[in-house]
C-alpha cells in the first residue's frame, strides 16, 4: 500500500456484556485507506463484537472510535454515511422485493433514489434478473448477495463483511472474492472476517488475529508470508558433533534434538536458498548425513499457534 | 435531519400495508358493521336517544376510536417490534439516522394508516345512520391526535415487548377493556356516581368525550379538559421514547 492514512482508528476499546464478562478487552486497530484488511479469530473470539460497535450496532463500554476523524458516536451521521456492512446472520425483510430493499437500504442511509446505481449493484451481483423477486424466494447464497447489495446501495466508502462466504459455495465464493477485488480497485476500504484462512491468505493485504478479546497479531500479508516462507532443512547425521565448525558459521545452524540432528532455516522466496552449498560442504567438512527432510508451517499452523 | 432515512422507513411501512390493504380495510369495515347491526339495531330501539343523539349515531364517534386505537397500537407495535425479532433491526441502527428520525417514519406512517381507518369507518357508518360533525376541525384534531399517541403508545410496547405474547396481550388485557369501559357505547354519566368517579381515571374517556364533542357538542367531560388530557398522554409517551433513545433501551445491547 502506497496510501498509509487510516480510515479507522479504535483506541483502547472495551466490551463488557454482562458483569465479569469481557467481549473486548482494549482493543486498538487501524484501518489503512483503502486496503483489504482480515480479521481473523476463533469462535466468540469479539470479531463480529468489534464489527458491530464500529458500525453502530452494539454500544461500546469505554474506548474511542474514529471514521476518517469522525467520533462514531458524537458524529454519528458523518461516520455511519460512509459504512456498508454485511453482517453475520442475514436478516432481512423477507416479504419485500429485492429491488424495493435494497432501494429502501440507500434511502435509510440518507441517499436520494438513484434507480441507475441500484441498477449496477444488482447486475454485479447477478440480482438483476431477480429484482421483483420476494426475498423469501430466494435461495441461501442469493440472500447473501442482496444482504451485500443493501450495503452497497449508498456507495459507501468502508465496507465491512462479517464471514461473507460462510455457507457459500465454491463458485459464488470465488465470484464474490472477485467482486471484493474490483471494489478495491474502486477505492473501498474492506474489512472481513472468515474462518477460512486460505481466503484471507489469498485477498488480503494485511492481518490481524484477534483471539479472547484481544488484537494478538497485525500484520502485512507479505511479511507473514515471508515469515511463513521460511522452511526448515533437516539433517540427520551419523555421527553426532559436540559443537557447529567454523566454516559453517555463515549458516546459523542449530541442533535440533540431539547433536545428531542440525536445523537449518532457510527462505523460501530468497533467489538463493543456500542447500546446494550448505550440502556441499558438509561433505567437504567430512561430515556424513544419512537423511535429509524439510518442514514448513501453514498460516494454520501459525494461527492455531496463536490462538492457543 | 436525514429526511430521505425518515421517508424510506415511511414508505416501507406503508408498503408492508399496502401488501394487505385489502385485510386491513375491510376487516374494521366489517367489524364495525357488525356493532352498527347489534348495538344500533338490537340496543338502539330500546335506547333511542341519548342527549338529544339518536343511539346509533351516538356510538360513531366511540366506534371510530376503538378502532383508531386497535389499529395505532397493533400497527406501530408491530412495525417495530417485527425488525427487532428478525434482526432486521441493525440496519436501522447502523444508519445515519436518530432515533427521532426512526420514529416519526414509524409513528408517521402508523398514524396515516389508522387515521385512514378511521375515516373508512366515518364513511361506513353514513350507511346506517345520519351523521353531522358540528366541528369538523375538532374531529380531524382529536382524530390524528389520538392516532400520534396511540401510535407511539405501540411503538413503545413494541420495543419494550421481547416476545410474540407480550406484544398482544398489552391491547387484549389493557387497551381493549379501556375502551369498551370508556363510553364508547355509553355516556358515562349513565353510571352510578361511583363509577363514574373510576371512569376519570380511564384517559379513552377523554379521548371519546371530545371526539364525541366534535360530532354533537355533548361531551361527558369539557371539550378543553379532554384535549388537554390527550396532549398530557402524548407528551408523556414523546418522553419515555426520548429516554429509550438516551438509553438504547432494549435496542442495542
Ligand atoms: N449480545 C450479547 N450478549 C452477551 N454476550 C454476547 C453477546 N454477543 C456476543 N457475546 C459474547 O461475546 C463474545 C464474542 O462474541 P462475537 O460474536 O463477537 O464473536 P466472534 O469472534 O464474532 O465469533 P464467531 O466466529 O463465532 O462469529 C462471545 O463470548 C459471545 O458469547
Ligand atoms: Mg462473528
Amino acid at each position: 500500500m502506497t496510501q498509509n492514512s487510516s480510515v479507522i482508528e479504535v483506541s483502547g476499546l472495551h466490551k463488557t456484556y454482562a458483569p465479569g464478562f469481557d467481549a473486548l478487552k482494549g482493543v486498538s486497530l487501524e484501518i489503512n485507506q483503502g486496503e483489504i484488511f482480515a480479521l481473523l479469530g476463533p469462535n466468540g473470539a469479539g470479531k463480529t463484537t468489534l464489527i458491530n460497535i464500529i458500525c453502530g450496532i452494539v454500544d461500546k463500554t469505554s474506548g474511542a472510535i474514529r471514521i476518517n476523524g469522525h467520533d462514531n458516536v458524537l458524529d454519528f451521521r458523518k461516520a455511519r454515511s460512509q459504512i456498508g456492512l454485511v453482517p453475520q446472520e442475514l436478516s432481512t425483510e423477507i416479504f419485500e422485493s429485492v429491488e424495493a430493499t435494497v432501494s429502501f437500504s440507500r434511502g435509510l442511509f440518507g441517499k436520494p433514489p438513484n434507480p441507475d446505481h441500484i441498477e449496477k449493484v444488482l447486475k454485479t451481483l447477478a440480482l438483476w434478473d431477480k429484482r421483483k423477486d420476494i426475498i423469501m424466494t430466494l435461495s441461501g447464497g442469493m440472500k447473501k448477495r442482496v444482504a451485500i447489495a443493501k450495503a452497497l446501495a449508498h456507495e459507501p466508502k468502508i465496507l465491512f463483511l462479517d464471514e461473507p462466504t460462510a455457507g457459500v459455495d465454491v463458485g459464488l465464493r470465488q465470484a464474490m472474492w472477485e467482486f471484493v477485488g474490483q471494489l478495491r480497485e474502486e477505492g473501498v476500504t474492506i474489512i472481513l472476517t472468515t474462518h477460512y484462512i486460505e481466503e484471507a491468505e489469498q485477498i488480503a493485504d494485511r492481518i490481524g488475529v484477534i483471539n479472547h478479546g484481544e488484537i494478538i497479531l497485525v500484520e502485512d500479508k507479505h511479511k507473514l508470508m515471508r515469515e511463513l516462507g521460511k522452511k526448515q532443512l533437516i539433517i540427520e547425521l551419523d555421527i553426532e558433533l559436540t559443537h557447529i565448525p567454523d566454516d559453517l558459521r555463515r549458516y546459523n545452524l542449530v541442533f535440533g534434538a540431539s547433536g545428531s540432528e542440525l536445523i537449518y532455516n532457510y527462505d523460501t522466496q530468497a533467489s538463493q536458498t543456500g542447500i546446494t552449498s550448505l550440502l556441499g560442504e558438509l561433505g567437504t567438512a567430512g561430515i556424513r548425513f544419512h537423511d535429509v527432510k524439510t518442514k514448513q508451517s501453514s498460516l494454520e499452523d501459525i494461527f492455531v499457534g496463536l490462538v492457543k | 435531519m436525514n429526511w430521505y432515512g425518515v421517508r424510506a422507513i415511511y414508505t416501507f411501512e406503508m408498503a408492508r400495508w399496502g401488501r394487505t390493504l385489502f385485510q386491513s380495510i375491510v376487516a374494521p369495515v366489517i367489524s364495525t358493521s357488525l356493532y352498527f347491526i347489534v348495538f344500533g339495531a338490537a340496543i338502539g330501539s330500546r335506547i333511542t336517544e341519548i342527549d338529544g343523539v339518536s343511539y346509533g349515531a351516538f356510538i360513531v364517534p366511540g366506534l371510530i376510536m376503538l378502532s383508531l386505537l386497535t389499529e395505532s397500537i397493533s400497527n406501530a407495535s408491530f412495525g417495530i417490534y417485527f425488525p427487532r425479532y428478525s434482526g432486521s433491526i441493525y440496519e436501522i441502527l447502523s444508519a445515519p439516522i436518530s432515533f427521532a428520525e426512526a420514529t416519526i417514519g414509524y409513528v408517521g406512517a402508523a398514524a396515516t394508516k389508522s387515521v385512514i381507518v378511521g375515516l373508512v369507518i366515518f364513511a361506513t357508518a353514513h350507511l346506517f345512520v345520519d351523521v353531522h360533525v358540528m366541528h369538523p376541525q375538532w374531529m380531524l384534531l382529536f382524530l390524528i391526535l389520538t392516532a400520534v399517541t396511540f401510535s407511539m403508545f405501540g411503538f413503545i410496547l413494541g420495543i419494550w415487548a421481547d416476545n410474540w405474547e407480550k406484544l398482544s396481550i398489552v391491547p387484549t388485557l389493557i387497551i381493549t377493556p379501556l375502551a369498551f369501559l370508556g363510553g364508547s357505547f355509553y355516556s358515562i354519566k349513565m353510571l352510578p356516581e361511583f363509577w363514574q368517579t373510576v371512569s376519570l381515571f380511564n384517559p379513552v374517556v377523554y379521548l371519546i368525550s371530545g371526539f364525541r364533542w366534535a360530532f354533537y357538542e355533548n361531551a361527558d367531560v369539557n371539550v378543553g379538559f379532554s384535549l388537554g388530557m390527550t396532549v398530557i398522554f402524548l407528551l408523556t409517551c414523546i418522553t419515555i421514547v426520548y429516554w429509550i433513545f438516551k438509553t438504547g433501551y432494549r435496542l442495542r445491547s
